[in-house]
């Protein structure tokens, strides 16, 4: 439970956080009472709940915050109610503490490693003389909806927040690496950004893609997030955009593109961020980083969010309700959502709303008119084009990645 | 590596923010301070909050071995089950 000790605390973080932002007040604030919070699952680890509160960076609206150092934020649901993700309500997630102010001025894009010219870097300026393209793409952290685990498992126990969809801009990756000519022999590209560890010791996060990846056409070097520059939290002055992977391709801050020969065996790509092999119904895999029992992760899972009514709401018997929220998947496109208001056992399909490209949020919405008073439970699930759907119940995996187990919230018909 | 060189450069803002960081509260028990000593100097104490109370004692010990293995944390083997205790006494599940 959150205290009263536990708001004050966020506010003082906020302030401390040196960001000078306004502590505006996060919407839906009026909720924040006692169990009336739909901004913290109680599926949430009970430290979790305990120890998150509302807190603004620079830049920021109010974010959910988890951790501070390293800097981990995740949207509340009010958020998440638009197709496109407002940049200053998109999550916030690092590994390391190391987060240098990176001046665009003097920020440096080096393309190296098994490449005909290895010399080549790029100024911000120059990469905007490339040919620019946009892409709306859903940047979903591998491990959203952790904190939903039964039984928890270790690691930053994010809600459903961790996500968010933005409209991308900036030149195509293929394009910066042909600047460089890459060998023939090229199977991954390695990508490290300005931020880094504290100590020496801590492997720094680096990750690779395979070249077929890194070279799709929707593969970006972005330098612009809804018509606007990056803020610094979401990679300023450019960042590594990956359409239908999970966000820990999606490096922030990128300041090196290495093309190996190898594999690459850097933790973050050897020891983390794996899933068992077999157990998920990935279409694309990474075959260079697999390994006889496990794989890297790659697409994101089909997935759903209702967004409106809240978790526990009252809405009126006799009354028409619109039930609401966002689908999307790993680039397939969604094709439909179904609603059941029987526990499983019938499915109503939801109306879908714009289709902003097939690696974008997919809103949607279904209207009813509850007959009966007392608890009503909903449950939403999306299905894509190549006929995936979400799980009833959920797989396990020590890292808890992939957590696309149908939702439910129960409403009070009164 | 090359970020080191932006790293000093530039870099500031982290030290700020750790001086100015509220940092979340511990309980106060014996090997409080070398949590707070070791832990803290990498990342903020709220991750043990956070992933509590559900790890049982294996678990706890994998997660501090794996500071000192995997992100090479420099913390000795007697400091390690001292922080190792704590966590299992006061945050496990």
């Amino acid at each position: 439970m959150i205290t009263r000790r536990g708001l004050l605390e966020a506010a003082g973080g906020a302030v401390a956080f040196g960001s000078g932002g306004a502590l505006a007040a996060p919407a839906g604030s009026a909720a924040l009472q006692e169990d009336t919070r739909p901004w913290l699952s109680p599926s949430l680890p009970a430290g979790t709940r305990a120890e998150a509160a509302f807190e603004t960076l620079a830049g920021k609206k109010p974010l959910i915050r988890l951790t501070d150092r390293p800097p981990n934020y995740e949207a509340p649901l009010s958020y998440l109610r638009t197709a496109i993700t407002p940049n200053d309500e998109f999550f916030v997630r690092y590994h390391l503490a190391g987060i240098p102010h990176v001046d665009a001025s003097t920020w440096k894009l080096s393309i190296g490693g098994e490449v005909a010219n290895s010399d080549v870097t790029l100024s911000l300026d120059a990469l905007k003389t490339l040919p620019a393209f946009e892409v709306t793409a859903v940047c979903q952290c591998a491990g959203n909806r952790r904190g939903l685990f039964q039984p928890h498992v270790p690691g930053v126990q994010w809600g459903n927040g961790a996500m968010g969809c933005a409209r991308w801009k900036g030149a195509r990756l293929k394009d910066v690496l042909d600047l460089a000519g890459l060998k023939n022999n090229v199977v991954e590209i390695v990508f490290d950004g300005a931020d880094g560890p504290v100590l020496d010791k801590t492997p720094d996060f680096l990750k690779s893609l395979p070249l077929w990846k890194a070279t799709e056409e929707t593969t970006l070097v972005a330098y612009e997030m809804n018509g606007e520059a990056l803020p610094h939290l979401n990679g300023f002055p450019a960042r590594i955009i990956v359409p239908g992977w999970t966000a820990t391709y999606w490096m922030k801050h990128v300041i090196t593109i290495t093309a190996v020969t190898k594999p690459f065996d850097g933790f973050w790509m050897k020891s983390a961020y794996r899933i068992p092999i077999g157990k998920f119904p990935l279409v694309t895999h990474f075959l260079s980083q697999e390994t006889e029992t496990t794989t890297p992760i790659t697409e994101i899972v089909v997935n759903s969010l209702i967004t409106s009514p809240v978790d526990g709401a009252r809405v009126k018997a006799g009354r028409r309700t619109m039930i609401s929220g966002i689908a999307w998947d790993g680039g397939y496109g969604i094709s439909m959502v179904e609603i059941s208001a029987d526990g499983g056992k019938s499915w109503m399909e939801a109306a879908l709303g714009e289709d902003l490209g097939k690696y974008a949020f997919r809103s949607w919405s279904h209207e009813f008119i509850p007959k009966r008073r007392g608890k009503l439970a909903f449950a939403a699930r999306a299905t894509n084009r190549i006929g995936q759907t979400q799980i009833h119940e959920l797989i396990q995996n020590p890292a808890g990645y992939n957590n696309n187990v149908v939702q439910t919230v129960t409403l009070d018909v009164v | 590596m090359r970020w080191i060189a932006i790293f000093t450069t530039l870099a500031l803002v982290p030290a700020l923010a750790r001086a100015e960081e509220q940092e979340a509260r511990l309980k106060q028990a014996p090997g409080v301070d070398m949590v707070e000593a070791q832990c803290g100097a990498c990342h903020s104490l709220r991750f043990i909050l956070m992933n509590s109370p559900f790890l049982g004692p294996a678990q706890w010990d994998a997660e501090v071995a794996k500071m000192i293995k995997a992100f090479g944390a420099p913390i000795e083997p007697a400091d390690a089950k001292t922080i190792g205790d704590y966590l299992k006494e006061n945050y496990g599940g």
